[in-house]
């Protein structure tokens, strides 16, 4: 009988792995094994046919620090997320509550809505790239209409990176309202009765029931935000090219530059390691604090 | 109360409210005193809800007025109109915890946090929920869910208060629990109660007044006993009880008189049948079903002419299913309605046409 109930849990234990080990297998192939030798060969020195690769520690990183256009970049990045995600969190939130109340023609309104996000970024981008032109665009030609010069959106240094900034905004935000009109339509409609009856305005009821309930929703959709601010950098092909002069260049096209254009396989390596570290500190942040002031139904 | 006491405290006057063409209600007339416990009763698609929700101010009648307290409200919004509501699903907000659930409502108004605090130990006390003012809706369970729904109903000390089946989630040994209590509530605060419910057994023993609902119309309103004794119509005979009443077809009962001109149909309830000695019975029929209920047993009959004949016997009675017996009664007991309209008949109670065989005749009544 002991003998069996032994079995019986070595075999559960079995069960599980078997079932883990598919994810198991693909993530480790795809994305641990990488990330470890990412980091090591963060710390080796690049090898050339007459200096190999030798060990240097944290002189990769020590060089990042020092160079310019990594600060260049990394305030770029900061201000390309500080200014997508809220922006964009509270465009989609505004439209799921439009696009949620009782309105005529409510599902043109969803479609339209969600159409940014059904295009390709590279689309998006050629759209955009149309727009910004200048003389020929659509900007400059309502522009125009009210008696202003041409301006050349993506060729100025001062206006490039928001630019690019606009472009992410208007393709997310729609992709972010259908989370919040999913959570929306799970909200009771009774709760709406409840607090009228207690004479809640709508704003006061938004705030004070609508938004709690929907704060589930904004972490998720915050992450991916955060995470799009990071990994989402196909336009900057089209549009800039993290130009004018590094004016629009975000880490990770940097890092890109770094691997494939200057072939500094370990100057991006430690790159990626500051930005694996950096997103590794926001999502423990995510799954410690926020979780436990936030109500999951 | 500057009303005189007469007055109705709430007045409902031939309201009616259609959606796409579908009635919900037409023509509602109600009139409510101030301390009563009414039950809209009826069963589903009646329109007790919408009647509710009109009185709350959550709908908006197509036609007629509402009055609450003499002001009329038809066009105010609900939280004006100073009442209160429990939903049938508590309509709890999930994120709050019990104290704040309880106090939303104070809070929106801006009342002092001082008054908020001793309001808000009332509300517990009364409704047994001290010490669980910080839990979460989702940590209590479905009975102490519908306590802190009757605490907010209760908090803001509105005369009136709106329930919607607020038992229905409730398994059958709560819901009589919570049924004593909120009728202990409603007396001890002297307000005003209007609660909707498709239990007639919950509208019977609750209730000062019952408002059975049929089709969007009113069928019958009345004291509980009126309702019972005096069924104005079938429908009412068949919903209140049980069992409900039986029917019985006139023709199958020849010593009855008739009316003139008018085709009856005779109803009468199960604890005035009793089992006849073979051959002087009045109907004969079929038993289909015996129920056992501990002190009492109900045998189904099958007999022509009959719908839903049920007899109530004291007791535990040996008898088969399947087996053929007689019932007898009282004459005097039987309702008598018009079997096309289905409506009770002016002359309540039938005349025997054998006078040998009738009890005590029966005081006349007048319909109330």
């Amino acid at each position: 009988m002991n003998d069996h109930a032994r079995f019986e849990r070595r075999r559960r234990i079995l069960y599980a792995w078997m079932l883990l080990s598919p994810a198991l297998i693909l993530l480790s192939r795809f994305a641990f094994i990488p990330t470890a030798t990412t980091l090591w060969a963060s710390l080796f020195s690049r090898g050339t046919r007459r200096n190999p690769s030798e060990f240097v520690g944290a002189g990769n990183y020590a060089d990042l620090f020092a160079d310019p256009t990594f600060a260049k970049v990394a305030v770029n990045n900061l201000i390309y997320a500080g200014v997508t995600i809220p922006v964009s969190i509270v465009i989609a939130l505004a439209m799921a509550l439009w696009a949620n109340s009782r309105i005529a023609g409510r599902g043109f309104v969803r479609t339209a809505y969600f159409t940014p996000t059904m295009l390709p970024m590279i689309a998006a981008a050629n759209i955009w790239l149309f727009f910004y032109t200048p003389g020929l665009g659509v900007l400059d030609q309502i522009g125009a209409l009210f008696g202003f010069g041409s301006v050349n959106w993506l060729g100025r240094p001062e206006t490039a990176l928001w630019a690019v900034i606009i472009v992410t905004i208007w393709k997310e935000a729609g992709f972010f309202m259908i989370f919040y009109l999913a959570a929306l339509q799970t909200i009771p409609p009774d709760l709406k009765e409840a607090a009228d009856i207690e004479g809640t305005s709508r704003w006061t009821y938004t705030r004070r029931v609508v938004l709690p309930l929907l704060m589930p929703t904004t972490i998720f959709v915050a992450v991916n935000a955060l995470i799009n601010s990071v990994k989402l950098i196909d336009h900057l092909f089209i549009l800039t090219k993290g130009g004018p002069s590094d004016a629009s260049k975000l880490v990770l096209y940097y890092i890109w530059e770094l691997a494939f254009a200057f072939f500094d396989r370990p100057q991006a390596a430690a790159l990626t390691v500051m930005v694996l570290v950096v997103l590794g500190i926001v999502a423990a942040i995510k799954f410690t604090i926020l979780d436990r002031r936030t109500h999951y139904q | 109360m500057t009303t005189p006491a007469e007055a109705p405290f709430v007045s409902v006057e031939g309201i009616t409210k259609a959606w796409n063409g579908q009635l919900g209600v037409r023509g509602i007339s109600l009139e409510i005193p101030r301390g009563a416990f009414v039950a809209l009763l009826g069963p589903s698609g009646c329109g007790k809800s919408t009647t509710l929700r009109l009185i709350a101010g959550l709908e908006t009648p197509d036609r007629g007025t509402i009055r609450i307290d003499g002001r009329d409200v038809t066009a105010a919004p609900a939280s004006s109109r100073g009442l209160s509501m429990v939903f049938q699903s508590y309509a709890l907000f999930p994120h709050l915890d019990v104290a704040e659930n309880v106090l939303f409502g104070l809070k929106v108004r801006r009342v002092p946090k001082a008054e908020q605090r001793v309001k808000l130990q009332q509300a517990l006390e009364m409704t047994g929920l001290t010490g669980l003012e910080r839990r979460k809706p989702g940590a209590i369970s479905g009975g102490q869910r519908q306590r802190v729904a009757l605490a907010r109903a209760i908090v803001a000390g509105h005369p009136l208060c709106l329930m919607d089946e607020p038992l229905s989630n409730l398994d059958a040994k709560l819901r009589h629990s919570v049924r004593r209590d909120i009728k202990k509530l409603q007396r001890d605060l002297a307000i005003t109660v209007i609660y909707v419910t498709h239990d007639q057994t919950e509208a019977m023993s609750m209730a000062d007044m019952v408002v059975l609902m049929k089709d969007g119309e009113i069928e019958q309103a009345g004291r509980p006993v009126d309702l019972y004794e005096q069924p104005a119509s079938t429908f009412v005979a068949g919903f209140v009880g049980s069992p409900p009443m039986a029917l019985i077809d006139a023709h199958h009962l020849p010593e009855v008189a008739r009316v003139a001109g008018t085709e009856p149909v005779f109803g009468i309830r199960p604890e005035h049948l009793w089992l006849a000695e073979t051959g002087k019975g009045r109907i004969r029929g079929v038993i289909t079903h015996c129920e056992y209920m501990g002190s009492e047993t109900f045998l189904s009959f099958e007999a022509a002419g009959t719908h839903g004949l049920t007899v109530r016997l004291p007791g535990e009675v040996r008898k088969a299913v399947g087996e053929v017996a007689e019932l007898s009664f009282d004459l005097s007991h039987l309702h008598m309605f018009d079997k096309s309209t289905g409506y009770r008949m002016a002359s309540s109670r039938p005349k025997t046409a054998h006078p040998e065989r009738s009890h005590q005749p029966y005081p006349t009544e007048e319909m109330t």
